[in-house]
């Protein structure tokens, strides 16, 4: 075996790529090469380490020094001190909002030290195209302890842990599994559900492409535990890029023969094959997903029965989220009294988030449940840029609540943020400063809807076209007191009525603004005039 | 209106190839119109009408699967398809002045192909690049923290492609 003395960990994270990260290490490598020290420094390409905002980045070892927005003209500098030298090139350090005085290494930066990595916890750190690198990491001990339990007992240990869904409806994760468990039949499908759509919501992807295995691994002992010998990852079609990464890790599962017949010679078999949509909202709904997978339209079925007992070919199936399955590995090995003690008492362990919008440190982050909005916005966000101030937190992407700031201190899990009106979601955060107007945002949201509604139930199909209109007509300051009132009407119909997720939550981030900004409506209705002077008419007058 | 037969023919054999590498099973009907539509970014009827045929799904199946999912088209569509985020996080970035500059460049609205069959502008939901918004996906490609500026670049950059 090779030894290094020094490990350059670039980051080959989707953010960082588009930043130019590529071009970043393949300058490194030739430098290396052309100062002669390739026999003792190794790059290493790795998954996400969350900072997006300050892509591309990398990380030094042994030193755990982080260098932020690194360009190919920086590389010869780095290898010349840094990697020579042994000098840290101190214009590449990490300058937050409050800089402190020789931060260095990425643990020092608030952005990282305040999170806390389960999920994430080999993103960044290790090469996700190498299986041996997962395994040095633990990887696939999980596994091997699972087959060694009755599935019932696997399924306990679930339970017991809490866990409940990440893809955004937050069911426990246990009780689902039983469900498949104890549903009639032979053969049984487990599904990963990677259909990532939500606006605002890049968690799954950067999962996937920083840590492929932690999903493989616990799509296995879900596999084990509810009884099925077949699982599909179910991709957005946009998605293609992470589609190849996979399919890699794939690969090597079953050479190693920790996928395929056997597993273990515990007489346990399980295998996995990826399927590709081709853009649809509404296929991360469960039932439309399956749908799509059978090479229909991506339409919801009606539920009951759910695919619990009749799901993909009328089997029996479960399908759990990216995030929720790469937390599987973890609480099998660290057993449910570890990860309850994480998080909250209704809702244990981390919660992945991605931020967006006018925020500092845009990017990926996982944080224990029960943390409040204003830590992530400040402390670990870095607040907002441009000296500008907080408006509006929309969490659980466009489906969910717009917060404003009075509600800076609610804690981040499933139901303090469902009882202060909104919804912790898919984890999506988007923040918003105050030179945006709350009319004009919440119309993009319903853009959004009457787009993706599938269009098969009439609620949904009519209700997020006529909602849009009647917001539209509020930007254009034609709206009357009337107005409000029909949508109100027509949001308690689409949440009563509609088939499935997306037309009941669609009324979601209007019902939440007028609730919480009622004074930006009335200023639109009232006074014909738009505050933060975006909508068309006010941009007009002024 | 009746089709050509030489369209109906010279759509043939592609399909049959194409379908025989997966299987005439429905399962893989998304996967199979993917690589039929890969060769001019679009589905015509003669190749939906070929695709029923080989795998033996009525034809009104296979057009209610290729126009309801955002990536297929049945209409003619550029070399370029270039699809703009308008999702919140891209919106509140300064999405607006990309898709304008985006229309004056090309001479063409959202939606439009240009004459020459090169480019196509579409919207897009969400992307999953949120921290390099606004962002935009041309072809397999994604290209972030765009400005109004740097439309011409990226055009450009499909050009000598």
């Amino acid at each position: 075996m090779e030894f290094f003395r020094s490990h350059v960990l670039v980051c080959s994270g989707v953010n960082c790529s588009f930043r130019g990260s590529r071009s970043v290490r393949a300058a490194l490598v030739e430098e290396i090469r052309a100062q002669g020290l390739d026999k003792e420094v190794r790059v290493i390409e790795t998954g996400c380490f969350g900072l997006c905002e300050a892509g591309p980045v990398m990380v030094i070892y042994p030193e755990a020094v982080h260098y932020c927005r690194v360009v190919p003209d920086d590389v010869k500098e780095i290898v010349e001190e840094h990697l020579r030298k042994g000098r840290i090139v101190d214009r590449l350090l990490y300058k937050g909002e409050a800089q402190v005085k020789g931060v260095q290494t990425w643990r020092q930066i608030d952005f990282y030290s305040r999170q806390k990595r389960v999920v994430l916890r080999n993103c960044g750190l290790i090469d996700p195209d190498s299986i041996d690198e997962y395994i040095a990491r633990e990887g696939y001990e999980a596994l091997g302890r699972a087959l060694r339990m009755q599935p019932m007992e696997v399924i306990q240990a679930v339970k017991d842990s809490g866990l409940r869904g990440r893809g955004g409806a937050g069911f426990p994760t246990g009780l689902k599994w039983d469900f498949t468990a104890r549903a009639a039949g032979d053969q049984k499908y487990l599904i990963c559900n990677a259909d990532e759509g939500e606006p605002g919501t890049f968690k799954d992807r950067l999962i996937l492409e920083g840590d492929p295995h932690s999903v493989i691994e616990g799509m296995a002992i879900a596999a084990y535990a509810i009884g099925a010998s077949k699982g599909f990852i179910y991709f957005r079609g946009e998605y293609k890029l992470s589609i190849d990464r996979l399919t890699h890790a794939l690969e090597q599962a079953r050479a190693y023969g920790l996928l395929g017949k056997n597993i273990f010679d515990s007489g346990f078999s399980f295998d996995i094959e990826i399927k590709v949509g081709a853009g649809a909202y509404v296929c991360g709904e469960e039932t439309a997903l399956i749908n799509s997978m059978e090479g229909k339209r991506g339409e919801p079925r009606f539920k009951p029965p759910y695919p619990a007992s009749v799901g993909l070919w009328g089997k029996p199936t479960c399908v759990n989220n990216v995030e929720t399955l790469a937390n599987i590995p973890s609480i099998i090995r660290q057993g449910a009294d570890w990860f309850r003690s994480i998080g909250t008492a209704k809702c244990p362990g981390t919660k992945v988030f991605t931020l967006t919008g006018n925020i500092n440190n845009a990017g990926l982050i996982e944080v224990p449940m029960g943390i409040t909005l204003r830590e992530v916005v400040y402390d670990i966000g870095g607040g907002i840029p441009h000296g500008r101030a907080f408006k509006m937190a929309q969490t659980g992407g466009t489906s969910g609540g717009c917060l404003p700031e009075a509600l800076l201190d609610v804690p981040m899990d499933i139901d303090s943020l469902a009882t202060a009106g909104s919804a912790l979601g898919s984890g999506a955060l988007m923040i918003m400063d105050d030179s945006h107007c709350i009319i004009d945002v919440v119309k993009c949201f319903l853009q959004f809807f009457r787009h993706e509604s599938c269009g098969q139930c009439t609620p949904c199909r009519e209700g997020t076209q006529r909602l849009y209109e009647l917001v539209d007509k509020i930007s254009r300051m034609e709206a009357t007191e009337k107005d409000v009132e029909l949508i109100r009407r027509l949001a308690r119909t689409m949440e009563d009525a509609s088939l499935c997720a997306l037309g009941q939550t669609a009324p979601f981030p209007v019902l939440t603004t007028m609730r919480f900004f009622p004074e930006e409506y009335e200023a639109h209705i009232v006074h014909g005039m738009c505050p933060a002077g975006v909508c068309a008419a006010a941009s007009q007058i002024a | 209106m009746a089709i050509a037969k030489e369209q109906l023919d010279s759509a043939e054999k592609r399909v049959l190839q194409i379908v025989s590498r997966y299987g005439a099973n429905e399962e893989h009907l998304l996967q199979i119109l993917h690589d039929v539509q890969a060769d001019d970014n679009s589905l015509s009827e003669a190749e939906l009408i070929q695709v029923a045929r080989a795998m033996d799904i009525p034809l009104s199946r296979v057009y209610g699967v290729a126009t309801f999912y955002s990536m297929y088209s049945v209409r003619p569509r550029g070399k370029f398809i270039i699809r703009i985020c308008e999702s919140a996080p891209c919106h509140i970035t300064g999405a607006q002045s990309v898709i304008r500059a985006f229309e004056q460049a090309l001479g063409i609205k959202m939606g439009e192909t240009t004459k020459d069959r090169k480019f196509t502008l579409e919207y897009t939901s969400c992307l999953g690049v949120c921290g390099v918004a606004p962002a935009v996906m041309i072809n397999d490609r994604v290209y972030g923290n765009l400005t109004p500026d740097k439309v011409q670049e990226v055009l450009s950059a499909c050009e000598n492609d």
